[in-house]
């Protein structure tokens, strides 16, 4: 089965993604891998990876990233190419032009997907729904072709060089109706930098109020851990981004890492799954972060923390 | 100025679960609605538009009759209007189908989806919606810029907190991040009120392939799964203590 995965790129720099999805494509048949870019030439080199049989390149006029410019490069690669499965990474570019392409050229498509499996000529996707906590099988019937748009850090990075051809494909300019302007850093006010800590006591909407935040800040003082936070507390104004652990925030790798009242959404997962031990408090037992915990308890965390308190 | 904004209710999973006869998904009983979050921030932002530029707000969902609440939830919040789609909830496509030809017709300058749905995690609608509109768009935006003509500056959030401010020419679709705003809580009376506010239903148009088909919907392997502390939480503490001090040692 042919599959066609787009490279995903950054400031001149492909993202470890792209290495995963050919991964994952290369375990379904033999990949071609699109570079959409304003010199894809210079990217060629990073993804002439093994498994990798054809890249094929396409210039558009935008410096980084555009959804119309990139809609049509890939909608010209499907009509050109026909793959029967096409990649691309669930991230936050793909969410801007990925659903329009499949749904205008009639594709099969999901999001999120952490599994591929083939019967026959058939493409069968998993992924969760409801918080995680059920999986579904996905079928795509009556469909010249699947798009899936695969979650990050599930599939290994693909290694190992490859001889794969190159050519270009020309592509008709479009008009931008989104144009780039600045990439802006993230410039929260860093009084720590939670990526080298050794021992994270991270925080989810658990914790209930803003007045708890305190408690948690001397928990941590007292344990000697560096607080850590996961989304919803930072959009509420509590904490500061640089505390964030997760997709949109920091990427973790303590020794320890002990959650109180995070759920374990797949974004933030994605941040902090790769801990050394993984520590979880939850009421809810179902709770998705008991996946990625060694150590779990189904407990209420104000509880847990007062007796906590007393033994540091 | 007009803004229409996507509004789904979300089910909820608690700690239990059953699966329907045909196993294709959750039993309802074990499921508890909500509004689901995005949405609240796509709402508050309209609403702050209307109040800089004047104009309407007008919510629109597709679902059946139970998933009047979150729009009522929105109502209160201060929205003018409620449009409720009778059909499916949850393929993006045929989802975003059923709402085109009723945001079309609102001729919005600005039609406004969450990111995403907390219980499906497909942040797909809003693209998929934009191009069945044809309208330009911008996905995962923590920031808009717009004074109601022209174009709108925008801040699309991408992974690492990374901003990628961009220029998107209007009437468009964008997909709102948690964190834009502040959402607004509704007062006592406002949420009285909005159960009284009459809902504008009408019938999806229905036809097209559909984005997916759920062939099995099942719990899945958790592996070895992590090793369940019990006992009391002075028990709990003191294992937890105990494990901390063996790692960092
Ligand atoms: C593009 C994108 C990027 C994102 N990036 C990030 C990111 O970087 N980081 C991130 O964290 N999220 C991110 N999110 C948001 C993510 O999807 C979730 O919404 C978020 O992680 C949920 O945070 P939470 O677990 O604290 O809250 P919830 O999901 O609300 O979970 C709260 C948990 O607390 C438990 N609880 C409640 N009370 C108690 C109690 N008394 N004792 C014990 N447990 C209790 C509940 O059972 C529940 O499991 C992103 C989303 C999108 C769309
Ligand atoms: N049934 C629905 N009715 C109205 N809007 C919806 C519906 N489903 C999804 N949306 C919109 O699309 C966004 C993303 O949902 P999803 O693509 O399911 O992750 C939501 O935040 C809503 O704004």
């Amino acid at each position: 089965m042919s599959v066609l995965v787009v490279a995903e790129h950054l400031r001149g720099q492909i993202r470890d993604v792209t290495r995963e999805l050919i991964t994952a494509g290369r375990e379904v048949g033999p990949v071609t891998v699109a570079v959409i870019g304003q010199d894809p030439g210079s990217l060629v080199d990073a993804v002439n990876i093994d498994g990798v049989t054809e890249i094929v390149t396409v210039t558009i006029g935008a410096g980084e990233f555009e959804n119309d410019a990139y809609q049509a490069a890939v909608e010209a690669l499907i009509a050109d190419r026909k793959p029967r499965l096409t990649l691309l990474g669930f991230t936050v570019n793909s969410m801007g032009y990925g659903p329009a392409a499949a749904v205008k050229l009639g594709l099969g498509f999901a999001s999120d997907v952490h599994g591929i499996a083939l019967e026959g000529d058939a493409v069968i996707a998993t992924r969760s729904f409801y918080g995680s906590k059920v999986s579904a099988e996905l079928e795509f019937p009556g469909v010249n072709g699947v798009m899936l748009l695969l979650r990050p850090t599930v599939w290994s990075p693909a290694e190992g060089v490859g001889n794969s051809s190159v050519t270009a494909l020309d592509v008709a300019a479009v008009p931008s109706r989104a144009r780039h302007l600045e990439l802006i850093e993230a410039t929260a006010a860093s009084d720590v930098d939670i990526t080298q800590a050794d021992f994270l006591l991270s925080i989810g909407r658990g914790i209930g109020d803003k007045e708890n935040v305190e408690m948690f800040k001397e928990l941590a003082e007292k344990m000697g851990a560096t607080l850590s936070v996961s989304r919803p507390l930072v959009d509420a104004g509590w904490m500061p981004s640089s505390r964030q652990v997760g997709q949109s925030g920091k990427t973790v790798k303590p020794t320890v890492y002990l959650a109180f009242g995070i759920s374990g959404a797949v974004q933030h997962l994605a941040g902090m799954k790769t801990s050394g031990t993984i520590i979880a408090v939850n009421t809810d037992p179902e709770a998705a972060i008991f996946n990625v915990a060694q150590y779990g308890a189904k407990a209420d965390l104000f509880d847990v923390a007062e007796e906590l308190e007393k033994l540091y | 100025m007009k803004t229409v904004v996507c509004i789904k209710q979300v089910l909820q999973l608690g700690d239990e679960v059953e699966f329907t006869a045909d196993g294709l998904d959750v039993d309802p009983d074990y499921l508890d609605p909500a509004l689901n979050e995005w949405d609240s921030f796509a709402t508050e932002e309209a609403l702050q538009l209307r109040e800089r530029l004047g104009g309407e707000v007008v919510l629109v969902t597709c679902g059946s009759k139970q998933s009047e609440a979150a729009l009522r939830r929105c109502l209160a919040m201060g929205a003018d209007r409620a449009i409720r789609i009778e059909g499916v909830d949850r393929d993006p496509f045929s989802v975003a189908r059923a709402l085109a030809d009723v945001v079309s017709a609102e001729n919005s300058d600005l039609v406004l989806c969450g990111v995403q749905s907390s219980d499906a995690v497909q942040a797909a609608t809003g693209t998929a919606l934009a191009e069945l509109l044809d309208l330009p768009r911008a996905a995962v935006i923590t920031k808009l810029d717009y004074s109601g003509a022209g174009t709108a500056v925008v801040d699309r959030e991408l992974e690492g907190g990374l901003i990628d401010r961009v220029e998107v020419d209007t009437p468009a679709v964008l997909t709102i991040q948690t964190g834009i705003n502040q959402p607004r809580y509704a007062n006592l009376r406002a949420i009285k009120q909005a159960e009284q506010v009459e809902i504008d239903v009408r019938s999806a148009a229905g036809g097209g392939t559909p984005a997916y088909r759920v062939r099995k919907m099942f719990v899945p392997d958790r592996g070895e799964g992590a090793e369940m502390l019990n006992g009391s939480p002075a028990e709990i503490a003191a294992r937890i203590a105990s494990i901390v001090k063996e790692r960092l040692a």
